[in-house]
């Protein structure tokens, strides 16, 4: 079981890219440097491989042990391996994030071929799957947390990729800081959870939750602190509620950056997180609650401002925050499998998404305005017909990737064991929004009379390191989901039953449900063709291809009439205006005023200060002692002598 | 033992040594600073012999010797000192000579 | 009142009169005279309390030879009235009190320490003087290296008179 055995190649190897394209890629050529990058993706990729045929090659049941390689920390009772893990989930992970990455690897080399600075691209990814390879493979949350910001800084690092660009380097502080005060709660959850535990091994703490007698120290308001600290973790870097407003900004970077890193992996790193803990937020129905809520009215929201966005990459933003929602929706119903299978559906079609916008914008130039755009499908069809099947997949069409997933999450929050109907409706209305403003976008990009000047702007297909891997990502956003289609007609949903021990095994005891009726294979199939998130998505649709297609003076038209709702939705609701009056000018203001000009200046200099003056000052007045005057000396001798015979006389009493 | 009390010699010798400290200190005249530091000598001299009669000793008056003999050392030298001193600064008031200062 | 106590009150009143003299005095040869006193009072106490040969050495060598040197210097430097000058505040409104309460504080504990002990009262011991023959064995026994050493100290005492007081030339 080699790599079963040697885990740490897996992570190895990017890291191996990272460094030598980081320190010696600027003499490389570009051949060379691309040959370093992906090959040591793909060689990632191809462990993984390996390590799948191994893992399924093992026993039924068998639960693998953390691997420890050194110990990282140990202070007292706090002692944190560098350990990794594997199990199902990990295995999901794994291969969704070295596959969409070499994938983006191969599209980098055409997309960023005109660029400056292309070496420290590719170290910059490498180091970013680096990065998240350990926080998958962490088998302690410490480690993981590693992985968490060292994605954080990547992300950085990529969104300010074009470093002279203002907006870029704006957005990419955005990002690392709203993502800190996620991470902060995150911070103050690892120690909570230590601290009841005593111990940051997932699979210790496991054993501790389900051990007899059961730990008295993990009450459900312990437990229920702890997850909601890890969530706002996860609302940061998942870019949920209220933590979203950094993700639309970090449309700045390149767009294989977004495809990658704000579609397939990072922002889903907080899903990963959910549903690897999963046995403590089973045994916390309030911060269950809380997920699924703040997950619910993510979807909502954000699916609202895509409605009105010009720019693609906004609308695709908005998007994969609206569709981050439904996975979270999907954990916080406990349809953990759901969530995790909308993560992987969503990394297929959402980085084909990104990657076939980025296609698009190489054709029309750079340019990334909707408003510019038109009648492309013609002019680059392959980038049309996978950046459809996409739109079919995320909109929820059946048959395709996103169907699946979505239609599980909903029915999970219609009718599961934590279903609440106002988060479903919630949902679906999103579901509806999401196929609405998806086809939009296919229309205005692809349909329709050019917007542009035919002369400036010559609009051609990208070369084949930029389709192919559209064409592989569409090709799985079609077959993804079909892992889980026989559950439609009654059969296993094989995703689930994969994924089953990782969130059976440490899972409290729940009362049977009495097994529902079973209908026939025909009647669940239609059931499953006619049900609410099928209609709806058809609806979208419709409602598209009328405001596009069939009438275009519609838009405008009820954008006049709703003139005071368009205004707030196009503007995103005026949040970021709000979070800049209400944090951060005080905070500059606080900053400036008290902490600068109070606190460093009067308190810190004047103590430095003050000490040195304090010196000087006694010193020039104990120098006027040396008069030069013999007679204040002599004075002076007498002054001891008198203090000494005093002392001798009545302190040390040696009068008698 | 002597007749007289040897506590008297001894506030005797007090008395004297506080004279010659406060002739130190309220004299201006450096020749008479100089009587001054005798005249604790002196008082001192008289402790010590004191003390020698009361423990029936002879090393008191050994102390004494040799502490006349080195005052009578520092005397010529300190006089020497004294003479350069005006032939410098051509005045014999202590606090005239005050150049050694901040 | 037997004679030692009157010649010891004599002498003691003649010492303190002869200090007081030093101090109040206004011309430097007054004050030296007056210590010359000064020193001969205490030379009679020394002979009161048996050491007859320090007695001696203190009149020869203390009165007769340290005062006649000052007595020549302030005759060679013809040291007159000194000026009253006042630079300082702390010598004239800390020295003097301090000075005075000295004066007392050692004269009191003085007084006060060995009062009632055997050493005031006498016990044992005899009155009669030290003879100088007790003396010298101390002096060239168990105190021969001082001795030497203050040989050297005499000549390096003349050797820097002699330096300092040197025209140059």
């Amino acid at each position: 079981m080699f790599i079963l055995d040697h885990l740490w190649i897996i992570i190895a190897l990017p890291l191996l890219g990272a460094a030598i394209n980081g320190l010696l890629g600027k003499n490389f050529s570009k051949p060379i440097v691309n040959s370093v990058g992906i090959g040591s993706v793909a060689l990632a990729f191809l462990s993984f491989a390996e390590l799948a045929r191994e893992f399924a090659q093992l026993p039924a049941g068998q639960i693998l042990e953390p691997k420890s390689y050194f110990t990282w920390i140990t202070a007292g009772q706090f002692k944190v391996d560098f350990s990794l893990q594997v199990d199902q989930l990990t295995i999901i992970m794994l291969g969704v994030v070295t596959f969409v990455s070499l994938l983006v690897h191969i599209y980098s080399t055409g997309y960023m071929a005109h660029e400056e600075g292309y070496y420290r691209f590719f170290s910059y990814l490498n180091l970013f799957v680096f990065f998240m390879l350990t926080l998958v493979l962490a088998a302690n949350v410490v480690l993981m947390f590693v992985g968490w910001e060292g994605v954080g800084l990547c992300s950085y690092l990529l969104v300010g990729f074009w470093f002279l660009k203002q907006s870029a380097i704006s957005a990419g502080k955005k990002a690392f800081i709203t993502t800190r005060i996620g991470d902060f709660g995150f911070t103050i959850g690892i120690l909570l959870l230590f601290w009841t535990f005593g111990s940051v091994d997932f699979v210790t703490i496991f054993k501790h939750l389900v051990g007899a007698p059961p730990d008295a120290a993990a009450s459900t308001g312990v437990l229920t602190t702890i997850c909601l600290l890890l969530f706002t973790g996860a609302v940061g870097k998942s870019a949920q509620l209220p933590l979203y407003v950094w993700l639309p900004d970090a449309m700045e970077g390149p767009t294989p950056v977004s495809a990658l890193i704000h579609a397939a992996t990072m922002v889903t790193a907080g899903v990963y997180m959910v549903a690897r803990m999963n046995p403590l937020f089973s045994r916390a129905p309030v911060a269950m609650f809380v997920v699924a809520l703040i997950g619910a009215l993510t979807a909502f929201f954000a699916a609202t401002i895509g409605l009105v966005q010009t720019d693609i990459k906004k609308v695709l933003a908005y998007s994969t925050v609206s569709q981050l929602g439904y996975m979270f929706l999907g954990l916080g119903v406990g349809a953990y499998a759901s969530g995790v299978f909308h993560l992987m559906t969503h990394a297929f079609f959402k980085g084909l998404l990104f990657l076939a916008a980025g296609s698009v914008i190489h054709a029309m130039g750079g340019d990334q305005e909707m408003p510019h755009m038109g009648g492309l499908r013609n002019k680059i069809p392959i980038t049309f017909w996978c950046m459809l099947i996409a739109t079919f997949a995320i909109a929820g069409i059946p048959g395709f990737a996103g169907y699946f997933s979505k239609d599980e999450i909903l029915e999970a929050a219609r009718s599961g064991p934590n279903a609440n109907i106002g988060l479903w409706l919630l949902g679906l209305i999103g579901a509806g929004f999401t196929s609405f403003y998806m086809f939009r976008l296919i229309f205005l990009t692809f349909f329709g009379e050019p917007r542009y000047d035919e002369h400036k702007v010559h609009v051609h297909e990208s070369p084949y390191n930029m389709t192919v891997p559209l064409i592989l990502l569409a090709i799985l956003s079609t077959v993804g989901g079909w892992v889980a289609a026989p559950h439609l007609v009654g059969g296993t949903d094989y995703f689930e039953k994969f994924l089953h021990p990782v969130f059976a095994t440490y899972a409290p005891a729940v009362a049977e449900r009495a097994p529902e009726a079973l209908e026939s294979p025909g009647m669940m199939l239609f059931h499953a063709l006619t049900g609410w998130p099928v209609l709806i998505a058809l609806a979208g649709l419709l409602v598209a291809w009328w405001f596009y297609i069939k009438s275009p003076e519609t838009p405008k038209k009820l954008a006049d009439s709703l003139r005071a709702p368009y205004t707030l939705v196009l503007h995103k609701y005026y949040v970021d205006e709000l979070y800049n009056a209400a944090i951060i000018q005080p905070l500059l203001w606080i900053s400036t005023n008290v902490l600068w000009h109070v606190v460093d200046e009067t308190v810190i200099d004047g103590t430095v200060n003050g000490v040195a003056r304090v010196a000087r000052e006694s010193g020039s007045e104990l120098r006027e002692i040396q008069s030069g005057n013999a007679r204040s000396y002599a004075t002076w001798v007498v002054i001891g002598a008198v203090g000494v015979t005093v002392l001798m006389i009545g302190l040390w009493g040696m009068v008698r | 033992m002597s007749i007289v009390p040897i506590s008297y010699y001894l506030v005797l010798s007090a008395i004297l040594f506080g004279l010659g400290v406060v002739a130190f200190v309220v004299k201006r005249n450096i020749i008479t600073i100089f009587m001054a530091i005798e005249l604790m000598l002196n008082a001192v001299n008289l402790a010590f012999v004191a003390f020698a009669r009361a423990h029936n000793q002879l090393d008191g008056l050994v102390f004494v010797f040799f502490v006349i003999v080195v005052a009578a050392a520092e005397s010529a030298v300190g006089l020497a000192i004294i003479i350069t001193v005006y032939q410098n600064r051509q005045t014999l008031n202590i606090e005239r000579i005050n150049l050694l200062k901040f | 009142m037997t004679l030692p106590f009157i010649v010891f009150f004599v002498c003691a009143i003649l010492a303190v009169v002869g200090a007081l003299t030093l101090i109040l005095a206004r011309e430097p040869i007054h004050s030296a005279l007056a210590l010359v006193l000064v020193m001969v009072s205490l030379a009679v106490l020394y002979l009161l309390l048996g050491a007859e040969f320090i007695a001696a050495v203190q009149i020869i060598v203390y009165a007769g030879a340290v005062m006649v040197l000052f007595v020549f210097v302030i005759m060679l430097l013809n040291a007159g009235v000194e000026e009253r000058t006042d630079y300082s505040k702390l010598a004239k409104y800390a020295g003097l009190p301090l000075g005075i309460f000295l004066l007392l504080a050692l004269a009191y504990w003085m007084f006060d320490s060995f009062i009632g002990k055997q050493i005031a009262n006498g016990v044992g011991g005899t009155n009669a003087s030290v003879s100088t023959r007790e003396l010298s064995a101390q002096l060239f026994q168990k105190y021969l290296f001082p001795f030497e050493a203050t040989s050297i100290l005499i000549l390096i005492a003349i050797l820097g008179a002699l330096v300092l007081a040197k025209k140059d030339e």
